[in-house]
């Protein structure tokens, strides 16, 4: 017979009842082996991604146009990064949701000036052509507003003329199209990439100023379009080729595929400051899975939705069998509710 | 009646006020040997689902070794080496697999509710282990030194700047995340696993919702003895 105790929380005491062997041992060393051969069958079977990197090089030689009009971005201060703000630059304020505005808080961290970073120090690290090496002097003597007024002039021609530069109006451009015809040129060269990483020293780990460059242009954007790694097609879980990729951020990657995050209106409030606000959800959601088990109501679903039932199915087939009284049992009240 | 005897307490020359003789006792008195390594356990732990936590450490294991020897090699080796290829495989796959074994294992203890019993720690590590592995998958796929690390860079800054984590947890910096993927974060999820299991360990495996308690010893089945 099985004595039932009415209002003991037997969850919270140590287990009294019927036990089984168990080698805690021999589980772990059997849970190894098993899952090492699984992953070695796997490795071997279907290997793993590595979509070789993109580089300048690539970018330049295969899309000239676009890396010769995101040059052009660059030195107007029209390029994503060059307009960017925080941590980058001053250049924007960052997203802020309501009293939340961290990005501007914590303010620039990693500086980076397109314009130089980008365009005129690596033109200088080399030895240049002699109509890019008179347009570099003419550019460094100018003053800010007139570089801004020649570059600007420029990028709107260009923009105009859908990038193609036979289509180009004429006009007051100054130093810029030989500035940008030379980055080109070192860039096609392969030359721009070193230059780029060695980032004037001789050790670098910090990769930030090629991919905000690399990210201007549209052939980072077009490579990712190709490979199905846009957010908004769940590209946040996707993997290069047939690869499984994040899976496990699947409710992250969720939220950017609802329309009112991913709308065509780039000025729509929840689409413009989907980053923020996403975040800010997950952080909650993944609070709430943390404190769970004191949540009212969440605690309790697995009492409402019995799928411990079929768990624990052995156990409650001999339960009944055992008794037929009633009594007490798990009173904790820690899955919620009543019993 | 018995009276405590603090020279028992304390033998083989310890005293109360040694740290060393206090950390020994709270921890036979917390944790003693046959709750640390059992060899018998509960007869209702009894479905496929409880292998799945076993699983989940047999995996870690696994990324733990293959990435001790791609960490060795360096982050760029497996690109032009088949042996480098292969062993990143085996992390890639055993990734895969640990994410698989530890959301079933989650979702298994969520509808056994198995924070009841003053288990909630038990459940909050088991998540803070969910989710420092996320955050070490993520730094894992931002070191692939390939296109998909250059992509996922660039599109989760915008996301870390948006809240201001970017000004200090740079995507784009390779260094930065090459050590806290292959040390900060490993180490942080294999404390927090380590503290889980020893969480369990020292609780037991939550009763079923609505046990009986057995008070009976003379109770058997089939299999099973009393746990005396």
């Amino acid at each position: 017979m099985t004595a039932r105790v009415s209002g003991a929380d037997v969850a919270a005491q140590e287990w009294k009842g019927p036990s089984r062997r168990y080698d805690i041992l021999k589980e772990g060393v059997v849970a190894i082996v098993v899952v090492s051969i699984l992953t070695v069958l796997m490795a071997g079977m279907f290997g793993s991604p590595d979509e070789p990197q993109l580089t300048i090089k690539a970018w330049a030689a295969n899309a000239r146009d676009n890396f010769y009009a995101t040059t052009v971005q660059e030195l107007a201060g029209t390029s994503e990064s060059a307009g960017y703000g925080p941590p980058y630059n001053t250049a924007g304020t960052g997203l802020s949701v309501g009293p939340l505005a961290p990005q501007k808080w914590f303010g620039v961290t990693h500086p980076v000036d397109p314009a130089s970073d980008f365009v005129i120090t690596p033109l200088h690290s080399q030895q240049q052509p002699a109509d890019v090496a008179a347009a570099l002097k003419r550019w460094e003597a100018a003053s800010p507003d007139r570089q801004a007024a020649w570059a600007t002039a420029f990028d709107t021609a260009l923009t105009d003329a859908d990038d193609d530069l036979t289509r180009v109006r004429a006009g007051d451009y100054g130093p810029v199209p030989a500035l940008a015809k030379g980055l080109t040129a070192m860039a096609v060269s392969g030359a721009l990439d070193g230059v780029l990483m060695a980032q004037g020293g001789f050790y670098q780990t910090d990769f930030t100023k090629q991919i905000l460059f690399l990210g201007d242009g549209s052939y980072l954007d077009d490579a990712a379009t190709a490979a199905h790694l846009q957010g908004d097609t769940w590209g946040m879980m996707n993997e290069t080729g047939s690869y499984p990729g994040q899976a496990w951020l699947w409710l992250y990657s969720f939220w950017y595929q609802i329309p009112q995050f991913n709308s065509d209106n780039p000025d729509d409030y929840l689409t413009s400051h989907a980053d923020a606000i996403i975040f800010y959800i997950m952080a909650v959601l993944s609070l709430g899975l943390l404190l769970l088990p004191f949540i009212p109501g969440l605690k309790s679903i697995p009492r409402w939705i019995p799928l411990h039932r079929l768990i624990w199915r052995d156990y409650y087939r001999q339960q009944s069998i055992d008794t037929s009284g009633a009594g007490g049992g798990d009173s904790s009240g820690d899955a919620g509710g009543s019993r | 009646m018995t009276t405590a005897r603090p020279d028992l307490e304390f033998e083989h020359g310890g005293s109360s006020s040694m740290w060393t003789s206090r950390l020994r006792r709270r921890w036979m008195s917390t944790l003693p040997p046959d709750k640390l390594l059992p060899d018998r356990q509960p007869a209702y732990v009894a479905s496929w689902i409880y292998v799945f936590g076993v699983l989940t450490l047999a995996a870690f294991f696994v990324i733990l070794l293959s990435g001790l020897v791609l960490s060795f090699v360096g982050p760029a080796w497996y690109h032009t080496s088949s042996a480098g290829r292969f062993i990143n495989s085996l992390h890639f796959w055993s990734v895969q697999l640990f994410f698989i074994f530890m959301v079933v294992h989650l979702w298994g203890k969520f509808w056994m509710a198995a924070w009841r019993g003053r288990r909630a720690l038990t459940w909050m590590t088991g998540v803070v282990c969910f989710l420092a592995s996320l955050g070490t998958a993520f730094t894992g796929y931002l070191v692939q030194t390939n296109f998909d690390s250059q992509w996922i860079s660039f599109e989760a800054k915008d996301g870390l700047n948006a809240v201001g984590i970017g000004a200090f947890f740079n995507v784009a910096n390779l260094g930065q995340m090459l050590l806290v993927h292959a040390c900060l974060l490993p180490l942080v999820v294999g404390v927090v696993v380590v503290w889980h299991v020893l969480l369990v360990r020292r609780h037991g495996v939550v009763t079923p919702i609505d046990a009986v308690a057995a008070t009976d010893p003379a109770q058997d089945v089939a299999g099973t003895k009393v746990v005396s």
